[in-house]
């Protein structure tokens, strides 16, 4: 009998179906690892099994009874513990009082036993390889260590199934011993263990199998020493190992070899996010940056556009280096930034298209800090008609737009500050196929006209047919570049599958 | 989409948007035709002129209140503002009404400084930093006047306060004007339309190159600046400045109209117009309580519901 | 493994040990700041003025602090559980009437009264805080005017004042043990419980819990609804029982007081180390900030030569600069350990 069994959950979100008929079986004393990029439908399918979310079909099993958790709390009480990636503790209280809360030893009178509490809190911590003053706020500690107390308080309450959502990706190297150490043990003890991780090395090292979700559909599911590196890459990134590259009409395929570079970035460097990334792009170039999930194509962007802090590292528009790299001076030196996250940090919702548009450009388009109407209609005329916006009016607020459309409001607003680098970080995400076909081709038309540009994307598809180049990350670092004949998804695979061995 | 209970969702979530919009205009409305009925002398011009005359100090600082909303902040400090600009036209009328009006106003400018820079520089949030000024500002007020209740003489001064032009006092268009210029920044300048989208989503604002910081301190500078006018005309139409008292729980009110008036405490729009009828409504509320002999404490109670039940109606949720 | 971004282990231990220095010493301006304070302004009194050092002076200024010292009791819960309550200062006063008017039923009534109608206060202003979500500045703003309504309601618009007729009542007020008040002694033992509460009870867990992080506390089970009202409600409580206490003291319901206290206990509870956005704070600063805003304005009486009105300056000052220096030495122990 296995332990948890989903079998054809479906989950259906406006717009979005974020889970298809999905099943997943996890055995006692099985690490198994879920894998998939991003809005792969890992995070739903968590949610479905620890209670936050309510299936729309099919059926979650645990220990052979049909379940229905009415939140993270029951599933908790039954058994399931989720250690989330963002630590999810409370940072000013001592990490005793973080380990025991709700649940504190108490001593006759009904108080809570301090002196008790904390010397259980030392021994418990102390298997987990952390020795520091457990009365001390959690929040001080380094993250790894926060996380370890997370864990050990996940397990504490005697868990059957313990989900780790990418729990390495802020750990030091000792660290991650420290809880592969605690993996083994809890595989031990019949715990199963549903690990979500893009390090592959890691899956490699600690899991028996594996399940793989693309665009919310189960793809492949099995022992995971039967699959190799690039096949589980190519699963993942979804294209057949041995396709021929392609020309569509999304064929970034631009002369660009003579130019002098229009961005430059030379060894960036940011704390436990950038490890002296490097990189050019000329004029009319669209240059991929690919890797994995965490490998830093988010944070690379970030940097060049002023909004991660750099330890080191210079970032040059046209031959001119930004003097302290902000987002209002790579602004103006000529670099316009599409966020991963369009809703928190691209457009404003409660706003209209046309403020939207307009945003970035307002002193341009104004007299003495008056805004002139007309001017501001002609620009947004131009680039709703250019860039093909569905909306009721320039006056609809943004928020009743489709993902489609609100995210060429947020380019048209990037094109009319006349930007010579363009960063598109998931341009085309949670957008419908018709809408992406067109911001694709957008991208090509753009870089013809002489825009660099600089392109994430997890749909290994995408990136490598709209890539002149592709750089290929790794832990912050470049572990490859892709030119010319290279740029294939099979080299790519190839390259992100040894770079992790 | 088409089956009926999205139909109606889509209905209930229309009512949920509107009602907050333009609530506080059919609430008005209702509530002048009951005085217009009930209320024995209502349409009297000496009775309307005595409610605009009133509600005055509240439209002007729930002026400045909406554009701090409006970014998603709070101003608590705006009475200890007005006690403060108080306190200091009597210190400075020997020197004649502008100066005086000046000194005012550079007080209100001072504080609205700080409460900017705490919010914006030190990263405090709103209602910390304001809170702080709220209880240093009177203090300061009552420092500068002595904590003495002072009677003013100068007569071009008090000219301000009970003058009229055109049967309406001078205040009342001090109030009007002010209410159109803070309603033609928001809806037509750079300043306007930035200070919307930080309210709206602040790290959106940033990354489209708004200068987040210089826009928020501009705003808290505004408020308290509008505060001081508030102030100033208090005192030009009582004829004496009391600091202890001036501008008392004026923070309420004022988040009162802005809120009833359909401005969402979440930020990212600001209704001038309905924050001017929101005044409006609650000072017409608490006069009709009190002409069909309802005590002031009653008025008191009723109103503290009638914000409750603004706010609940006016909360979003947001689907982020 | 190849891990990328390493730092040499020597220069770790010593950034480790400089990081615990930054740390420690955070920890103890944090902690022992109003403290620090509160000494030195006492070293400054005893030593400039003859009439600061008397024990009479003692006295006052010990039975002058057992009202505001309940309300910032009950201030701390609620700033630690990150919320706010500006209604204590209106429930103090209405607490003050009702005791006065209940106190010719006998002292049992003058306690039970307010304690009750207050309580009650603090469990609606709780319930909407928790259950519709709104914030805790609108609500007990509101409540401010709402209970400020009621006093007046009861008391004629403010023109009666109920006199306390009941001798054993007003003995709680004005009672003395070795020339310290009686009220002296309740303060001390309900801070005492106070402190058992905040430190050794699941309840006060709950409540550094929701006011560190409201949803990681919710993640890990704590009880967030009900922590809130039960904190609203122990607010209301005490400032009821501080109103009631002053009201015997003083031998009446006086119904024009109380405006300010509810910053006056901010003030106090900010000073004495609490974080105004909630999650950490302590009692015995809160003691020390209270202490402190009466010592200084018990020197403001000493000079005589200067207005009271100073007092609200330097607590407004005090405020400012003690959510400053928070905030910075906060993000200096987020450097300090990277």
């Amino acid at each position: 009998m296995s332990l948890l069994e989903v079998t054809g959950v479906s989950k259906q979100f406006p717009g979005v179906r974020a889970l298809d008929d999905v099943s997943f079986t996890l055995n006692a004393g099985e690490v198994h690892a879920l894998v998939g990029e991003n809005g792969a439908g890992k995070s739903t399918l968590i949610k479905v099994l620890t209670g936050v979310y309510r299936p729309d079909g099919g059926e979650v099993r645990y220990q052979g009874e049909p379940v229905s958790f009415g939140g993270p709390l029951d599933a908790q009480a039954a058994g399931i513990s989720t250690i989330y990636q963002e630590v999810n503790l409370v940072p000013l209280m001592s990490v005793a009082r973080n380990l025991f809360l709700t649940r504190e030893p108490r001593n006759r009178l009904g108080l809570v036993d301090v002196a008790r509490m904390n010397r259980e809190a030392a021994e418990i911590l102390s298997g987990y390889g952390i020795t520091s003053d457990v009365r001390r706020p959690l929040g001080l500690m380094p993250l790894g260590a926060q996380q370890m107390v997370a864990l050990a308080r996940a397990v504490m309450v005697d868990a059957k199934v313990v989900v780790m959502d990418e729990p390495t990706s802020s750990l030091e190297p000792r660290e991650v011993e420290t809880l592969f150490g605690v993996i083994h043990r809890l595989h031990e003890r019949g715990v199963g263990i549903i690990y979500v991780s893009h390090r592959l090395d890691e899956l490699y090292r600690i899991c028996d199998s594996v399940t793989i979700l693309r665009d919310g559909k189960l793809v492949h599911a099995g022992k995971l020493a039967d699959l190799e590196r690039v096949q589980l890459v190519s699963h993942m990134l979804g294209r057949p190992v041995s396709a021929e590259r392609s020309f569509t009409s999304f064929a970034g395929e631009h002369d660009a070899a003579g130019g002098q570079p229009v961005l430059r970035a030379t060894d960036l460097n940011s704390r436990h996010h950038l490890a002296g990334v490097s990189f050019e792009v000329r004029p009319g170039e669209v240059v991929g940056l690919g890797g994995l999930l965490g490998a830093g194509r988010s944070e690379t962007i970030k940097a060049v556009a002023g909004a991660l802090p750099l330890d080191s590292g210079t970032v040059e528009v046209g031959g001119r280096p930004l003097r302290r790299p902000t987002p209002v001076s790579a602004l103006k030196a000529g670099i316009a930034v599409q966020p991963e996250d369009r809703k928190a940090e691209g457009i404003a919702l409660g706003l209209s298209v046309r403020e939207n548009i307009a945003l970035a450009i307002l002193p341009r388009l104004a007299t003495a800090g008056v805004v002139s109407e007309r001017k501001i209609d002609e620009i947004v005329d131009t680039f709703m008609k250019r860039l093909r916006i569905k909306a009721s009016s320039p006056h609809q607020r943004v928020g009743d737009l489709s993902g489609g459309n609100q995210q060429k409001v947020l380019l048209a607003r990037l094109l009319a500050t006349g930007p010579k680098v363009l960063l598109l970080d998931e341009p085309t995400r949670g957008i419908d196929v018709g809408a992406k076909a067109e911001v694709q081709a957008l991208i090509d038309e753009l870089a013809s006209e002489g825009l660099g540009v600089v392109l994430v994307s997890s749909d290994a598809e995408e990136l490598i047919e709209g890539s002149d180049r592709v750089v290929v990350l790794r832990d912050g670092a470049v572990v490859g570049m892709l030119r010319g004949e290279e740029v294939t998804t099979e080299h790519l695979m190839n390259v992100i599958a040894v770079a992790s061995s | 989409m088409t089956d009926t209970t999205a139909v109606n969702k889509l209905d209930l979530s229309r009512w949920r948007r509107l009602l907050p919009v333009y609530g506080v205009y059919v609430a008005l409305l209702v509530l002048v035709l009951f005085n217009i009925v009930y209320t024995d002398n209502f349409l009297e011009w000496s009775n309307l002129r005595i409610q605009l005359v009133q509600v005055t100090p509240v439209v002007i600082v729930a002026l400045g209140m909406a554009l701090v909303i409006g970014t998603e902040g709070i101003d608590l400090s705006v009475g200890s503002v007005m006690a403060l600009g108080a306190a200091i036209i009597p210190l400075y009328l020997g020197y004649g009404p502008v100066p005086a009006i000046v000194l005012a106003l550079v007080g209100g400018l001072v504080i609205g400084l700080v409460n900017g820079g705490l919010v914006a520089f030190v990263g405090l949030q709103p209602i910390v930093a304001t809170l702080a000024m709220l209880v240093a500002g009177r203090g300061i007020a009552l420092v500068l006047s002595s904590g003495r209740y002072k009677d003013i003489h100068d007569q071009n001064f008090i000219e301000i306060g009970t003058g009229q032009f055109f049967y309406v006092p001078y205040t009342v268009w001090i109030a009007a004007a002010l209410a159109v210029v803070v309603g033609f920044v928001v809806r037509r300048t750079v300043f306007g339309r930035r200070l919307l989208a930080i309210g709206d989503n602040r790290p959106a604002a940033v990354l489209a190159g708004v200068p987040v910081r210089r826009v928020l301190v501009t705003v808290y500078v505004i408020s308290a600046i509008l505060a001081s006018i508030a102030g100033v005309i208090q005192v030009a139409r009582i004829g004496s400045a009391d600091a202890s008292r001036i501008g008392l729980l004026i923070e309420l009110s004022a988040i009162t109209a802005v809120v009833v008036g359909g401005t969402p405490l979440t930020g990212g729009k600001v209704r001038v117009l309905g924050t001017v009828a929101g005044a409006l409504l609650m000072q017409l509320l608490t006069a009709t309580m009190i002409a069909n002999n309802l005590r002031d404490s009653t008025a008191q109670m009723v109103q503290a519901v009638i914000i409750l039940v603004a706010v609940y109606a006016a909360r979003e949720r947001r689907t982020r | 493994m190849s891990q990328t971004v390493v730092t040499p282990p020597a220069k770790a231990a010593r950034a480790e040990a400089a990081s615990m220095r930054t740390e420690r010493i955070v920890e103890l301006v944090q902690r022992q700041g109003a403290l620090a304070v509160l000494v030195l302004v006492i070293v400054v009194g005893v030593v400039t003025w003859d009439s600061f050092r008397t024990f009479d002076n003692l006295g006052t200024v010990l039975i002058s602090t057992a009202p505001p010292a309940l309300i910032a009791l009950g201030m701390t819960f609620v700033i630690i559980s990150g919320g706010i309550d500006l209604s204590v200062g209106s429930l103090y006063v209405l607490g003050g009437v009702l005791a006065a008017w209940a106190s010719q039923f006998g002292t049992w009534a003058a306690f039970a009264l307010p304690l009750a109608v207050c309580g009650v206060f603090g469990l609606v202003q709780g319930l909407i805080i928790a259950y519709a979500r709104l914030a805790p500045f609108i609500v007990t703003l509101a409540g401010l005017l709402g209970a400020r309504g009621l006093m007046l309601a009861l008391s004629d618009q403010g023109a009666d004042t109920y006199l306390v007729k009941t001798d054993s009542f007003k003995h709680f007020g004005t009672g003395e043990l070795g020339g310290i008040g009686y009220p002296v002694f309740g303060v001390v033992v309900l801070f005492a419980a106070g402190m058992l509460l905040l430190y050794r009870s699941r309840f006060g867990q709950s409540v550094y819990a929701i006011g560190g992080s409201e949803d990681a506390a919710r993640l890990m089970g704590v009880k967030i609804r009900s922590t809130q009202v039960r904190v609203y409600v122990l607010s209301g409580l005490l400032a009821g029982l501080a109103g009631t206490i002053n009201a015997a003291r003083l031998g009446s319901g006086v119904t024009v007081l109380g405006t300010g206290m509810e910053l006056d206990a901010i003030a106090a509870v900010v000073v004495g180390g609490t974080l105004l956005t909630g999650g950490a704070g302590t009692l015995g600063g809160t003691i020390a900030g209270v202490l402190l805003l009466q010592v200084i304005q018990n020197i403001i009486n000493q000079i005589g030569t200067v207005t009271s009105a100073w007092q609200t300056v330097i607590s407004g000052a005090f405020i400012a600069l003690v959510v400053v220096a928070q905030t910075y030495l906060a993000r200096l122990r987020r450097v300090a350990s990277g």
